[in-house]
């Protein structure tokens, strides 16, 4: 394994995830994630979709990092229509522009600017961490386990934040899931390849509906 | 950050604790700079965006010269440990607004310990308030110890309080040696004077020498 991979899994990486609780706020407020179960349920589902969808996008856009113009808007636009919420498109455009900084420091590479001017400056998250993952001099497979890690961690993070869960249970809970985010990473990395259209859509509307929502709030922990 | 650091503005972070007067600082800055100066704040909240709609409520800039931050559950790791999307706000900011002078990163309402990062901001002023209680100053921190200014904010709740601005000056002096303390009151603006004073000195000398600032 590269130390890169690490300390691109690592969530002190200076990217600005931690604002985000990747929609475990509004699944919180609704009662969805009360306890661990609910937390270990949650997670489950994510991983079948968002995770999934956006881990498959990240792969595919480091097998193909040296991709065409016309081949990273299609990328974005297939991963666009996969994420209904406006709210979540605008998310994921910031998240993938603070991606970018930091790559660009850590892993300098010619083909940011290629892709930043393909997409007129707004690229995806997942496929931002496709482009860095491929500049640190890692896999398709890393990409798309990377891109899960961070789900989960997420996820479980705010957790622990917002409900006040046992940090050694949660942490336990992510161990445990080990297995599923890596045959899911490997899911993703098989379709890397693929037409852009062929991709994994398994949307999760719930996601989509909740995160438009949390904009709604008056009072909120998270950005998202 | 561009080739000639002169070719952005001056960022001013405004750090301390909850309730300490931060929002207060800012407005006040605000309505006595921005008549000379080109001026873009950047908010920090924690829960809501309450400070930049505060501060637009209060029309000391126009809205789209101050932008809200949300920074998750940390609000000394926004301008301290990860500081992307504060950057991020800024640059878009100012890109926003070609020829702006100066930029202002209030941070969320934190503790003692939280302190910008030198690649957020270029000065940084940290306060406090008298109601807090006079030992503050000599608790100490980064913020009190090495801002570029002390603001002891709240002075007019001194004798309600029984707060003691001569021990909050000589412990704050003994912790800070020859860096600047200022007191202020900011029930009206003209509270923050002598504040906006070392700022017009601070962009003085960022565009006459950044590397002196």
């Amino acid at each position: 394994m590269h130390a890169a991979v690490l300390l691109l899994a690592d969530g002190r990486l200076p990217t600005g995830g931690h604002a985000h609780s990747s929609g475990t706020e509004s699944a919180v407020a609704i009662g969805d994630v009360i306890d661990l179960p609910t937390l270990r349920t949650h997670v489950r589902r994510r991983l079948a979709t968002t995770g999934l969808v956006d881990a498959a996008f990240a792969a595919a856009a480091c097998a193909q990092a040296d991709g065409t113009a016309v081949r990273w808007r299609a990328l974005a636009a297939e991963l666009m229509a996969r994420t209904g919420s406006p709210k979540l498109r605008e998310v994921s455009i910031t998240l993938g522009r603070q991606l970018l900084r930091t790559g660009r420091r850590a892993w300098p590479s010619p083909r940011y600017d290629v892709v930043h001017d393909a997409l007129g400056g707004a690229v995806p998250q997942p496929l931002v961490m496709g482009l860095v993952v491929a500049a640190a001099g890692c896999s398709p497979a890393d990409a798309a386990l990377v891109e899960l890690h961070h789900l989960v961690g997420s996820l479980t993070t705010a957790a622990v934040r917002l409900l006040g869960l046992d940090p050694f249970d949660v942490a336990a809970l992510s161990a445990s899931l080990a297995p599923e985010i890596e045959a899911w990473a490997a899911t993703a990395a098989n379709t890397c390849d693929a037409d852009p259209s062929s991709l994994p859509g398994d949307v999760d509307l719930v996601t989509d509906v909740l995160a438009e929502h949390h904009t709604t709030w008056e009072v909120r922990l998270f950005a998202s | 950050m561009p080739a000639d650091p002169r070719g952005r503005a001056l960022r001013i972070g405004i750090g301390g604790p909850v309730g300490s007067g931060k929002t207060a600082l800012v407005a006040a800055l605000c309505r006595l700079l921005a008549p000379e100066h080109s001026m873009v704040v950047v908010t920090n909240d924690i829960f809501t965006t309450e400070d930049a709609e505060a501060l637009r409520r209060m029309a000391v800039l126009p809205d789209d010269r101050i932008v809200p931050v949300e920074t998750g559950a940390c609000p000394h790791t926004a301008i301290r440990d990860d500081i992307s999307a504060n950057l991020d706000a800024v640059e878009q900011l100012e890109a926003a607004h070609p020829g702006v002078e100066m930029t202002l990163v209030e941070s969320g309402g934190d503790n003692l310990t939280a302190i910008f990062s030198r690649a957020l901001v270029d000065v940084q002023i940290f306060v406090i308030d008298v109601a807090g209680g006079d030992k503050v100053p000599r608790k100490g921190g980064p913020g009190v110890t090495t801002a570029d200014l002390l603001v002891i904010n709240k002075t007019d709740l001194a004798a309600l309080v029984h707060a003691d601005l001569g021990v909050m000056d000589r412990d704050a002096r003994a912790r800070r040696g020859e860096l600047p303390i200022a007191f202020t009151s900011l029930v009206h603006p003209e509270g923050a004077a002598a504040v906006a004073g070392w700022v017009r000195e601070r962009l003085a000398a960022w565009s006459a020498d950044p590397a002196r600032v």
